[in-house]
């Protein structure tokens, strides 16, 4: 069985009269363990299909579910519920809340799960060391360089031990060193974790660390297939 | 699940980051908090005065005051003509089921020596009824009798204020004082009973027998004339029955038809004092209104306040929703960090409140007395206030589309 299972899925917006196709009818499996870049050029459809994927958005039509589970007409709460269990987002503006220390940033999706504070704070501080920032738990983003703190944002879509990992041109912000240094973070979480790695970027080199690509053009996926011969 | 205690930190964290805004979002709450442990305090403190002095004046009493007198068309005012005599108090006493006690008073202002000390008093010529009536407990000796009065014997009973400035330390019982130059035996030392409804010291004053006062100090329009009629009524329900029975004998007595005015009238004191209370409540609820006012104000401070920072936090809220806060943990959060808003208000409140009654007890000397429960109502009143606003801002901020408010700069 496919972990992520997109069958048709459309997103349509109406503009006044006029209806805009942001993703007409895509069809897409993933199976455990896969590392996929997706690739695209603005407006191509490729971050609207992320939403979906991420449970922060609903598909107009078409079927989504993960882990045999249909996603697609769940109410905001359990789709809040889908994210906090399944997913782990990794962002371009790596996303951590100010004036709050690495290790808070990272319990917070146990927060949210009803874990003990204890526990909170032990998995955290793992989640920490497995990225390479332990010693760093008591900093704040604004004490911590752009590549630590995508790093803290990646422990903390992990903490949850959630299956499938979400990012949105995770290098955007980071020099070339840091971002191979993190790419290399992802190929390693990909191949000793088993976690499934979903990343949108432009960058053909950031895309070669990974197994799969898939194109978007217009809303529509116009390739799928293996990073090889990029 | 909901997990409080972390929500609690997260935001107070948020509170500390914007100290400034944050007092001053409270100082509504504060005013208004303030406001309403003052005005509880006042209310309660003038109640408890007024109880007291209805206490010290005797309950259930009544006054009987001679009429009016006309001398060439113009009419005197109350108690200027001398109608009442012994005999209608003895004949109160007697026929007046409603009627407890009766004490006829024949009185004056005059000048107390003592040795070489001097002192200028309120002279109180009565029976002993007077004692049951007002209340008035001995500290020393014991009242005259029936007996004196019949025999206008020379005794005498002071108030604290008239030994305090006749003896000093000296034992007053026993000794000798003149009153308009005449020799009274002191029998008997009155207890303080403090300041009156209108101000007067209560404890200024003389007691001696009537009879002595009409005979030997005063003198009389007819023989057996008395200034007024203390009465006491049974119990309150008996106070208007009471005040029939008595104008109705009276009238009777003092032989006027029935198209004429009474020569007396009969007052009763206990309603004055309720009428002193109501006003006091005026008073209650009109700072009852400030204080309502700046709580609605403060409370819009805090809406206005948590509708910024929702704003401002758009992209917070972005976040928890991405790692899975559901609609509650952050609608909660918000709602408690106004909660703890408009709860360090109502402490803050409170203090103020405190201190401005205690400043109002000693710049205008008015009574207060700050409880408990007023701490306890104005408390949950900030909680309230805080939940209320709270709600709209907290509602607002846990429908935001997660994609949105993660977009959000």
């Amino acid at each position: 069985m496919a972990l992520i299972e997109a069958q048709e899925i459309a997103k349509i917006y109406r503009l006044g009269d006029i209806e805009v196709c942001a993703l007409c009818a895509v069809s897409v499996s993933i199976a455990r363990g896969e590392f996929i870049a997706i690739m695209g050029p603005s407006g191509s459809g490729k971050s609207t299909f992320m939403n979906i994927l991420g449970c922060l958005d609903k598909p107009s039509s078409g079927r989504y579910s993960i882990e045999g589970v249909d996603v697609a007409g769940l109410p905001r709460d359990a789709l809040a519920v889908i994210r906090n269990k399944k997913i782990g987002f990794v962002f371009q503006g790596f996303n951590l809340l100010p004036r709050t220390s690495a290790l808070e940033n990272v319990e917070l999706p146990m927060l949210y799960d009803g874990l003990p504070a204890g526990e909170r704070r032990e998995k955290a501080a793992a989640a920490l060391t497995k990225v390479g920032l332990s010693g760093r738990e008591n900093h704040h983003p604004n004490q911590l360089s752009g590549g630590q703190q995508q790093r803290v944002a990646i422990a903390r879509a992990l903490v949850n031990n959630a299956p499938i990992i979400l990012a949105d041109e995770p290098t955007g912000n980071l020099d070339t060193k840091t971002s191979a240094e993190i790419m290399e973070l992802f190929v390693r979480l990909n191949e000793e974790s088993n976690i499934t790695v979903i990343l949108v970027t432009h960058e053909h080199d950031i895309a070669a660390y990974s197994k799969r690509v898939i194109r978007f053009l217009d809303g529509k996926v116009v390739s799928d297939g293996p990073a090889r011969g990029l | 699940m909901i997990n409080i205690p972390s929500t609690i930190k997260i935001s107070l964290r948020s509170i500390r980051v914007n100290k400034m805004r944050s007092a001053l979002t409270m100082l509504g709450i504060i005013i208004g908090v303030g406001a309403v442990i003052t005005m509880l305090a006042v209310g309660t403190g003038a109640r408890q005065k007024i109880e007291e002095q209805i206490a010290s004046m005797g309950s259930n009493l009544l006054i009987v005051l001679p009429g009016a007198t006309t001398a060439g068309g113009v009419r005197m005012g109350a108690g200027t003509q001398s109608t009442l005599s012994m005999g209608d108090a003895e004949a109160i006493q007697k026929e007046c089921p409603a009627v407890l006690y009766v004490a006829p008073v024949l009185g004056g202002v005059a000048q107390v020596v003592y040795g070489n000390q001097n002192w200028s008093t309120g002279v109180t010529g009565t029976t002993p009824g007077i004692f049951d009536i007002r209340d008035w407990r001995f500290s020393e000796g014991r009242p005259f009798t029936d007996d004196d009065v019949r025999s206008a014997s020379k005794v005498c009973i002071l108030g604290q204020t008239v030994v305090d400035n006749l003896f000093g330390s000296i034992d007053p019982i026993g000794q000798i004082v003149r009153i308009k130059n005449v020799p009274f035996t002191v029998i008997g030392v009155v207890e303080r009973k403090g300041q009156s409804a209108t101000g007067q010291d209560q404890d200024d004053t003389i007691f001696i027998p009537v009879t002595t006062a009409q005979k030997k100090l005063f003198g009389t329009a007819f023989p057996g004339m008395v200034r007024i009629i203390s009465v006491k009524a049974k119990s309150a329900e008996d106070l208007s029955s009471a005040e029939k029975q008595i104008t109705e004998l009276l009238r009777q007595r003092h032989r006027i038809g029935p198209k004429q005015d009474d020569d007396f009238s009969v007052r009763n004191l206990t309603q004055m004092m309720q009428a002193a209370e109501q006003s006091t409540r005026v008073m209650g609820w009109l700072l009852g209104s400030v204080a309502s006012v700046s709580l609605l104000v403060g409370g819009i401070g805090i809406m206005n306040i948590m509708l910024v920072s929702v704003t401002e936090r758009t992209r917070e809220i972005g976040i928890r929703m991405a790692v899975g806060a559901k609609t509650w943990d952050i609608r909660l959060q918000f709602l408690i960090e106004a909660l703890i808003l408009s709860l360090i208000g109502g402490i803050f409140g409170i203090i103020l409140g405190i201190s401005g009654s205690q400043l109002l007890s000693m710049m205008a000397d008015w009574p207060t007395i700050v409880s408990p429960l007023s701490i306890l109502l104005a408390f949950s009143f900030s909680g309230i206030v805080g939940i209320f606003f709270g709600y709209y801002p907290a509602m607002k901020a846990s429908r935001l589309d997660p994609i949105e408010a993660l977009r959000y700069e």
